[in-house]
């Protein structure tokens, strides 16, 4: 890139000021005295304070976190399971349609997941009785739906650009499949398993549509408390918890980057 | 038979293979088939809001009652129509826009030091952590009449009254491409990343010049990497609902929207899932694309 240099780095300066430009403004704004966005009225935390008082968010926000962690669960799970069949098991039947309908889910408007999966769960309540009623099961089982296909594809990479000698090699120690899947595959795929538990945490915590339609009474989540503040305009606490999750976002992939380069260093000082 | 039958199940390998499978079939091929089923009943006005399909045994025959009428109210109606071409429209230029930016920036990280790439990209992606939701909500507080925009514009003289941006077609597209433009970026960049740089040198030894190296050996091997990037935008954008329905204004229609109100507003669930049937068949041709596409990304790759 020697000539075309500055004109490179001006579109990367663009873009990303066009894409940290909007997150900082609310964080900004969050710690601003005054109601009014265009107004500076002096620095102030009162947002976080009243944010701490909101009894309807914070037990939303507690719900969320307890259907994400379930959803990376068993998102990590499936996933895994399913990553293993398209690349161990490449050439087995089912395994080349099960790699087409996986990616479905990532592309599919959530509008349309939402929809269809609730009037699944109606006509399994009419025919088996089970669920009853809609709430954090419902959330969990169709938020599963598309995470896990997000951790397939992490793994499946992670999987495929995996060294085959070392399992090969338990395996001519004597290792049982099982036991060369837990004792060495598993911890090498391990970083791929961690990154998708998060993606498939934040995708649970983040979704609007399609927890609004299988929530039942009672199981009302984060975005969905968000969303009918925001639908009423601008508020500054609505900033605060913004930034509070920026920071947390920032933090945790800071601190995954880290973990990931040291892991990526030392397999190359094993290596060389 | 069925011992038989057991054993082969039990067989690990099977196991594996049929868990994730069944899984799939039960919670998202079988919930299509209930979606195609009530867009064929009638709609009622009762809890759930549709009339049965199958009907008891009257006489010895099982009566089944199929209301094709749905279907004919969505072809009458200019609301649905206008609903699926302005879905077309915004998810078609917001999907040029995100290319707009999205390919030279791509470029510009792929050719960036090998030691700045990982930063740049995790950079690109780190928005993406952050929530859908707040993400949508900052162009609100950006874009409104008295946002910090007009705000700036109005004090620097640049304009004299604010712009009305919010609530029209306007902020949905910028809402779009902010919030899917790290979708195409990163399979872009994979591609551009990992071109055989042998042509362009030779190319350069024969005096070639940068532009035209660009445009006859880096964009024609890029295509396929182009074509996928854009159908993982183009496919999600026709069902959007949150970007048009927090940015957007009145007139703003797409199908994502509309099947919202239809749905939780209207309380008319033969129509929602009569719309959500149009959009499925609608999105067949490009999800094969992606697919085909997809697959000739590898293989070049690999």
């Amino acid at each position: 890139m020697t000539k075309r240099m500055p004109m490179l780095l001006l579109v990367l300066i663009l873009g990303y000021v066009f894409l940290y430009g909007p997150i900082l403004s609310l964080i900004v704004y969050s710690f601003n005295e005054s109601k009014l966005v265009t107004v500076w009225g002096g620095f102030s935390t009162k947002w976080y304070a009243a944010l701490l008082e909101n009894d309807a968010l914070l037990s939303a926000a507690l719900l969320s976190v307890k259907i994400a962690a379930l959803v990376a669960s068993m998102s990590v799970i499936l996933g895994t399971l399913t990553a293993l069949v398209l690349v161990r098991y490449k050439h087995a039947r089912g395994s080349a349609s099960l790699g087409g309908i996986i990616a479905v889910p990532m592309v599919l408007p959530d509008i349309m997941i939402g929809l269809s999966i609730l009037l699944l769960f109606i006509a399994m309540e009419d025919i088996l009785g089970w669920p009853q009623g809609r709430g954090q099961t419902t959330i969990v089982l169709a938020h599963t739906t598309f995470a896990m296909a997000y951790v397939t594809l992490i793994v499946q990479s992670r999987l495929a650009h995996m060294d085959p000698s070392l399992e090969e090699a338990a395996a001519d120690l004597g290792a049982r499949p099982m036991a060369t899947f837990f004792t060495v595959t598993l911890p090498l795929i391990f970083p791929a398993l961690l990154a998708g538990w998060l993606l498939a945490f934040t995708l649970s915590l983040d979704d609007l549509v399609v927890a609004s339609f299988v929530s039942g009474p009672g199981s009302t989540t984060l975005p969905m408390v968000v969303y009918s503040s925001v639908r009423l305009g601008v508020s500054p606490e609505i900033n605060a918890l913004a930034t509070i999750v920026v920071a947390l976002v920032g933090v945790s992939v800071l601190v995954a980057g880290i973990v990931l380069q040291r892991q990526e260093r030392q397999s190359m000082a094993e290596k060389s | 038979m069925i011992a038989v039958l057991i054993k082969r199940m039990v067989k690990p390998q099977n196991a594996i293979i049929a868990t994730p499978w069944l899984w799939l079939l039960i919670f998202l091929v079988l919930p299509f088939l209930f979606v195609l089923k009530i867009s064929f009943s009638e709609p009622l006005l009762a809890q759930p809001p549709y009339d049965a399909i199958f009907r008891g045994i009257d006489d010895g025959l099982v009566t089944i009652k199929i209301n094709l009428g749905t279907y004919f109210l969505l072809f009458e109606d200019s609301l649905y129509i206008s609903a699926l071409l302005g879905s077309l429209k915004i998810a078609f230029i917001s999907t040029l826009l995100c290319l707009l930016i999205g390919y030279p920036m791509a470029y510009a990280i792929a050719t960036a030091p090998k030691s700045w790439r990982l930063t740049l990209l995790m950079l690109i992606e780190l928005p993406f952590w952050t929530s859908f939701l707040i993400r949508v909500y900052a162009w609100i507080g950006l874009l409104k009449a008295n946002g910090l925009i007009n705000a700036t514009l109005l004090k620097l003289g640049i304009i004299s009254a604010p712009l009305d941006i919010l609530y029209t077609d306007t902020a949905v597209y910028i809402g779009v491409v902010y919030n899917y433009l790290p979708f195409l970026i990163l399979p872009l960049y994979a591609t551009l990343v990992r071109l055989d740089s042998t042509l362009l040198e030779a190319a350069a030894d024969l005096g070639c010049r940068p532009w035209r190296q660009f445009l006859s050996i880096t964009l024609p091997q890029s295509m396929p990497g182009v074509v996928a990037s854009c159908l993982l935008v183009f496919i999600p954008v026709m069902g959007e609902f949150v970007i048009p329905d927090l940015l957007g204004g009145p007139d703003t229609l797409m199908l994502g929207k509309i099947m919202w109100m239809e749905f939780f507003v209207n309380k008319d669930w033969p129509l929602a899932s009569a719309l959500a049937v149009i959009l499925l068949i609608v999105l067949v041709v490009p999800f094969i694309l992606l697919r085909r596409y997809e697959n000739k990304m590898t293989e070049d790759l690999s």
